[in-house]
């Protein structure tokens, strides 16, 4: 009997220590998927102002897209908590989009091998933040259930785990966002 | 949940695959060197039945040399690997185009939650694809030029998913080290059969010949070994290219799954294997022994276009049709369940 009871305490504390163990590991995980869209979000705010400056002179119809694209990034860059970001980065995505749709009808810009870097850096850092949007609140969902199921939900107090927020896209205006294709590519016959 | 288990189970999977080939390949280099060695025991034996040959030295030579090729292979098989397609390292990108392949790596890199690997260009005019190193953290993708030509971005993004997905599953680590040995087993098969063919084989012929007939029995078993020495010879590049094909096979359908995962775009893959597929010239820079690596057979062999028995068992990828098949109803559910509210 008091073998039996040994084993049983050795099997918890066991059982405990994997548990805290594992639920620390995803919480430092989601931290840092969080911090993977940070770099990019930094880095789209640093190419915006060379992309402004560059298009400028060749677009001087165009003062409120540009200006609306200016007025998104600084407040996307006022930050904030999770759905504040995502709503203000939102709104940004949705301004450059207008933005490159507009620069569509200015042939010399399109064909200046500045714009296209430029273009290129913008929609891969684009597609960087939607990757690593995916990979947070894919790690984030995985933490969320963990600390919520049975019976993990008992160590989750002790690990000091909290729900993590998820980045969703609120706005119905973002999500009716029309998908601009970047790529200098001629489009596969679909 | 379940990706992760499968993630944990797949590499699990792939690292004792790693050791049972490296195991494998030392008991194979044993056999030939101990079985020569059994082979001249027998041969060696007197009227008198007294062996004048008693010490096994070709086997301890021969075992000790698999154990340095298969710590060199290890070492330096990426490497290897990377050179003998005459890749190089993509660190300034000039053109927009290699701009583009850079960033489409590193967004697959974060899709992933992996390290950027490093980026290798062939130059070749085919579009193929591979990647090769230890783990994620030594992970290299080479692709052809014809690749980042033929293909727009979203397909390029397939086809670095599909190769991230190997990098990830530690897929890399054990098809480098099976393209490593083998090339060590195919050079050393044909290095044999050459010495045979010329007039290596008279000698052991004589030796046993000579001594063998006095005392018949012991000459029988020299023969046989002999005999069983020289068909492991003949067959084992043929059976090890088999296991290595069927090593790779298995692991496409996951990868082009996982890359579908990571992209959200399963299309742009089945859309770039068209592409690739229907270029169909082979790739001239890729030699056999790495053919397993690719993404698609660089061979071009008819065997991958067929199903059934047969080309199951000699191509070295899923036959692509079927692969743009299932790629395309994974992208037919993922639309579906996007349209639902």
């Amino acid at each position: 009997m008091q073998w039996f009871l040994l084993i049983l305490v050795v099997v918890v504390a066991f059982w405990l220590v994997g548990a805290y163990n594992g639920l620390i590991a995803l919480k430092n995980q989601t931290i840092n998927a969080w911090k993977q869209i940070d770099v990019q979000l930094k880095r789209r705010h640093d190419l915006i102002p060379n992309l402004v400056s560059t298009v400028k002179g060749s677009m001087e119809f165009e003062k409120e897209t540009l200006q609306a694209v200016v007025d998104a990034r600084s407040k996307a860059m006022a930050g904030g908590g999770v759905k504040e970001t995502a709503a203000a980065e939102g709104a940004l995505s949705g301004a450059l989009g207008k933005l490159f749709v507009v620069m569509e009808q200015y042939p010399d810009l399109k064909s200046s091998q500045n714009v296209r870097d430029l273009q290129e850096e913008l929609s891969s850092t684009e597609n960087k933040i939607a990757f690593a949007r995916q990979l947070y609140n894919d790690v984030a969902t995985k933490y969320n259930t963990k600390q919520q199921q049975f019976p993990t939900n008992l160590v989750a107090g002790l690990a000091k785990a909290q729900v993590a927020e998820l980045w969703e896209i609120e706005d119905q205006a973002e999500r009716a966002v029309p998908q601009v294709d970047l790529s200098l590519k001629p489009k596969p016959q679909a | 949940m379940s990706e992760t288990v499968n993630l944990f189970e797949q590499q699990a999977k792939n690292r004792r695959q790693t050791a049972m080939w490296i195991v494998l390949f030392v008991l194979f280099f044993a056999w030939l060197g101990f079985g020569g060695d059994a082979a001249l025991y027998f041969g060696s034996i007197d009227q008198y039945g007294q062996p004048h040959y008693t010490v096994p030295w070709i086997g301890i030579v021969v075992t000790a040399i698999a154990a340095i090729v298969v710590w060199n292979s290890w070492r330096r098989g990426p490497k290897q690997v990377l050179w003998s397609v005459g890749a190089v390292e993509l660190t300034n990108p000039g053109t927009l185009e290699e701009k583009q392949l850079l960033n489409v790596v590193e967004e697959m890199a974060i899709a992933a939650g992996l390290p950027r690997p490093k980026v290798y260009l062939v130059n070749d005019p085919d579009p193929n694809a591979f990647a090769t190193g230890h783990g994620p953290e030594t992970a290299s993708i080479a692709v052809t030029s014809g690749l980042v030509q033929a293909l727009n971005r979203e397909e390029l993004q397939g086809v670095v998913g599909h190769e991230m997905a190997h990098i990830r599953n530690l897929d890399v680590r054990l098809m480098t080290m099976i393209a490593a040995l083998v090339g060590v087993i195919v050079m050393l098969s044909d290095g044999m059969g050459r010495m045979f063919r010329g007039g290596g084989g008279r000698g052991v012929g004589a030796l046993l010949g000579g001594r063998g007939r006095k005392s018949g029995g012991a000459g029988m078993i020299a023969l046989v070994l002999l005999v069983l020495w020289i068909i492991t010879l003949i067959l084992a590049p043929f059976i090890t290219r088999l296991m290595a094909m069927a090593v790779s096979r298995n692991r496409e359908y996951l990868a082009d799954a996982t890359s579908g995962e990571l992209t959200r775009n399963p299309a742009a893959l089945a859309s770039a294997l068209e592409k690739i597929e229907s270029a169909e010239a082979p790739t001239a820079s890729i030699k056999r022994s790495t053919a397993h690596l690719c993404i698609a057979d660089p061979l071009g062999r008819k065997a991958n276009l067929k199903e059934g028995r047969l080309a199951d068992l000699f191509g070295t990828h899923p036959p692509m049709p079927k692969r743009i098949i299932r790629l395309k109803g994974m992208a037919f559910q993922q639309a579906k369940t996007a349209a639902e509210p």
